[in-house]
């Protein structure tokens, strides 16, 4: 077997100088979680002074090779070399102590300590066993100014911060430790435009310093913008490397799918002028919402643009009854609502799916057909007992139609991929009757095909005659998916944009200067 | 440089640490509650000997309060704590002879044994990966059983020099309580050790055990080294009440379990781990005694003093989510 794997590793070596010793190399390298291959002898090498992008679908193995190279779990098989010389991680300490710097897409932060805290946290300046507070704190300001961040104080909880924010404090903690190589797992899918901005000038300062950046997104703008190779890999494999401008997005495509994709976003369905008002928001107001009013009709796709965090995550909590609600009306269907909870929003037809997934509505530990099975318990059962058959059929119709890639419906939906479970997640209130859907951002972190099939499934959704509030960072899917868009600012509506629907109209009434509305 | 003066750090610490400043705050308030009650029934205000009494019978609980902490930071718990009392006040009560050699010799054997207790208890849930609750059950009648076996009948002897050292005053001023004393210690041993690198990692593994390993922070080492400082505490705790006692008896560290975690519910220590503060766990200890004194003097049938105690951890708890919640909401 060892000359076996030997002689494949050299037929797979995605290296393209194999006369320079790469900064970081992972050698035929597998790993699989409870049955689920992840990685299948997936080799990878990146140089000092590289930015190297990593592409692929939810579930091709990025995430994990990223993982098994920063030490978080040892690989099954497979080697890894840090300058040509072979290491092995039994710890994220030995990773780190190699020079290796992660910024996990699944942040590593605590919430209940300070900024400084985070971002200082295993360098704390300390005199004899004693950490400095003042210097510690000191310290932490110094990197955010060295990192050209202000407005995040350092002895906030971090569990205070917004998404984006502790997005960046993920960052500056990584690069803070001036790791060698540093890896960045889709460190954009939470960060507003210019906070992109922000980190591809800190990447472009650490490459010319001689760092070797990994780094991963779902946007390819910005694998262009900043990548100078591109490895892509899919279920699990190694499948190509090549240099980024060597790499159109359709190749990439081709080889991340194995397909070309022509048409990525289906077209609306088109909504009849008749179509009855579904959701009737008028005058909502809440912490952060100054008043909301506005309308949503049947099959309608009402987009919420808006640069990020101007509202939108209040809007959708207050209307689900996460946040209570101080004034105002909202009626579904043409009844009012009372809705002080989840509870009574689900009950008023609404249903609410989260970006974080993990921590909003899945239950991880229980297997996919459970969780597809807590929306359904009412149809399926009768007089208290559940119809196992008539449950089956439904979660196993349910599988094929969103092709959720598990290997059973009894498998842990904490084993899925990223995109899986939100596939998951949405097939559970596709189970439901819920007639107005709030969707916040659902496709942050998933990949292509994946996308694509939320796509066709929210287009599905509104054939159905549900009415879908849709919040998405990604401007381009808000264009191209809905019927209408209401722009948010400072937690009002500020204007609204109707067919012809650009990104570029959309954004332009984002940054525009407030106008009344 | 400094761009977060002591006003703006006053602030942040005011607003992350509500759950301790109310349990402070209770603490006051329960001390202003005895002196009032105390002066009604007994028309005199409370002096030397009432100060003495109340801390003495408090110190025990507060050490194993303060034992509980580490563990419940690391988002554990700890019930075998009453059983390493049991055992410790075992091995004090039977083998501690006058001499001082002997008192010194027993008395950190105490609380060896207290530390060794609690690596049992830190490997177990590292090592064998079982669930703190189900580890700690198993040992506490592990250690109840130990100590039966070290001190069949209660009785021993506490040499009457470490009682005065420990349940005693100072020579000079005499109303000053060693266990006050000793109470202050721990404070400021607790402020120190909080700033170590260890306790950052037990805060940590409490917040977030996935994120504080993916950090580099070595999880085993730091929960075992919570269990094991827990261990000591309540072996500490065992000795203490030995002292304060002058005599031993292998079940009556078995209710410190229960008031431990009521302490350190009582302190502000969040159970989910990650929050808290020792100093709260040990207000919370005196906020149990001096509720049974309250009670006393309140002239509460002594048979329902526990149902009283069980209304009022539940109205402190209760009291405390209000009270962060509107905080939370004027924020």
């Amino acid at each position: 077997m060892p000359c076996c794997t030997a002689r494949r590793v050299r037929a797979r070596s995605p290296s393209v100088s194999p006369d320079v010793t790469a900064a970081i190399e992972g050698i035929a390298l597998s790993k699989s979680f409870g049955g689920v291959k992840a990685l299948r002898s997936a080799s990878f090498a990146a140089d000092g002074g590289e930015v190297h992008a990593l592409v692929g679908e939810n579930g091709a193995g990025k995430s994990t090779l990223i993982k098994l190279l920063s030490g978080l779990y040892p690989p099954d098989a497979g080697e890894i070399r840090i300058d040509g010389a072979p290491v092995a991680f039994a710890r994220p300490q030995d990773a780190l102590a190699n020079g290796i710097g992660t910024v996990f897409q699944e942040l590593t932060l605590l919430p209940y300590m300070t900024v400084a805290e985070n971002v200082m946290l295993g360098s704390e300046p300390r005199s004899g066993p004693f950490i400095e507070r003042r210097k510690l704190l000191d310290a932490a300001h110094r990197l955010f100014d060295q990192a050209g961040i202000s407005g995040i104080e350092p002895l906030e909880l971090v569990g205070n911060l917004p998404l984006a924010q502790q997005q960046i404090v993920e960052i500056v903690k990584a690069v803070s430790r001036r790791p060698r190589i540093i890896f960045m797992d889709e460190p954009t899918s939470a960060l507003a435009e210019h906070s992109v901005v922000w980190l591809f000038g800190l990447i472009k300062r650490l490459r010319a310093d001689g760092v070797c950046i990994v780094f991963t997104s779902h946007r390819w703008n910005e694998i262009k913008g900043i990548a100078d190779r591109i490895t892509v890999l899919r279920n699990g494999e190694w499948v190509a490397t090549s240099p980024a401008t060597e790499l159109s997005e359709n190749d990439a495509v081709e080889r991340m799918t194995g397909q070309r994709l022509d048409v990525l976003f289906p077209k609306p369905v088109p909504l009849g002028s008749a179509a009855a008002p579904m959701l009737v928001v008028d005058g909502l107001t809440a912490t952060g919402l100054p008043a909301v009013s506005f309308e949503a009709r049947v099959g309608e796709v009402l987009g919420i643009g808006g640069l990020a965090g101007q509202g939108q995550r209040e809007l959708f909590s207050t209307l689900f009854g996460v946040t209570a609600r101080t004034g105002g009306s909202v009626r579904v269907d043409g009844r009012e609502t009372r809705i002080t909870s989840p509870h009574d929003a689900i009950k008023a037809g609404l249903a609410l799916i989260p970006e974080d997934r993990k921590t909003e509505g899945l239950l991880l530990p229980l297997s996919v057909r459970q969780n597809l099975a807590l929306a359904v318990l009412k149809r399926v059962s009768r007089g208290g007992f559940v119809q196992r058959t008539a449950e089956d059929k439904l979660i196993s119709s349910m599988v094929t139609s969103l092709a959720i890639k598990t290997p059973s419906p009894s498998q842990r939906v904490g084993a899925l991929s990223g995109g899986n479970q939100q596939k998951v997640l949405i097939g559970r209130w596709l189970l439901t009757d819920a007639r107005v859907l709030l969707l916040y951002d659902i496709t942050r972190g998933v990949d292509v095909g994946t996308k694509r099939d939320i796509y066709l499934l929210i287009r599905r959704l509104s054939e159905e005659g549900r009415t879908i509030l849709f919040y998405s960072t990604d401007t381009e899917e808000i264009a191209h998916l809905c019927h209408r868009v209401l722009i948010m600012r400072e937690g009002r509506i500020v204007s609204e944009l109707r067919d012809p629907l650009t990104p570029e109209a959309i954004v332009a009434a984002a940054i525009r200067v407030p106008v009344a509305f | 440089m400094n761009r977060s003066p002591a006003a703006t750090r006053l602030r942040y610490f005011a607003a992350q640490n509500v759950p301790l400043l109310l349990s402070l705050g209770l603490f006051v308030a329960m001390v202003v509650l005895y002196i009032i009650l105390f002066a009604l029934k007994q028309s005199r205000l409370p002096g030397a000997f009432e100060l003495l009494t109340t801390v003495n019978n408090t110190l025990s609980v507060g050490l194993a309060a303060i034992g509980q902490t580490f563990v419940v930071l690391t988002g554990g718990i700890d019930l075998s704590v009453g059983g390493i009392v049991d055992v410790t006040n075992s091995v004090a009560a039977r083998f501690m002879q006058d001499s001082p050699v002997s008192i010194v010799f027993v008395s950190i054997g105490a609380l060896v044994v207290g530390a060794i207790a609690g690596l049992v208890n830190g490997a177990l849930v590292v090592y064998g990966r079982l669930q703190p609750i189900i580890v700690t059950l198993a040992t506490l009648a592990i250690w109840e059983g130990i100590a039966l076996l070290v001190l069949p009948q209660q009785g021993g002897s506490i040499p009457p020099v470490l009682t005065a050292v420990l349940a005693g005053t100072l020579p000079f001023p005499t109303w000053l309580p060693n266990s006050l004393i000793i109470a202050g210690l721990l404070v400021i041993g607790w402020q120190a050790l909080r700033n170590t690198r260890f306790m950052t990692a037990v805060y940590a593994i409490g917040n977030d055990e996935r994120a504080a390993r993916a950090n580099g922070i070595s999880v085993a080492r730091a929960k075992i080294g919570a269990y094991a400082l827990a261990g000591t505490c309540a072996g500490a705790a065992g000795l203490y009440f030995a002292a304060a006692n002058t005599s031993g008896d292998a079940t009556s560290g078995t209710p410190f379990t229960l008031t431990s975690i009521a302490a350190v519910v009582l302190g502000g220590v969040s159970l989910f781990g990650g929050r808290g503060s020792a100093v709260g766990s040990l207000a919370g200890a005196f906020i149990l005694t001096l509720l049974l004194n309250v009670l006393f003097f309140a002239g509460v049938n002594t048979q329902l003093q526990e149902f009283f105690q069980g209304l009022f951890l539940i109205l402190a708890v209760v009291g405390s989510t209000l009270v962060r919640r509107s905080l939370q909401r004027a924020r």
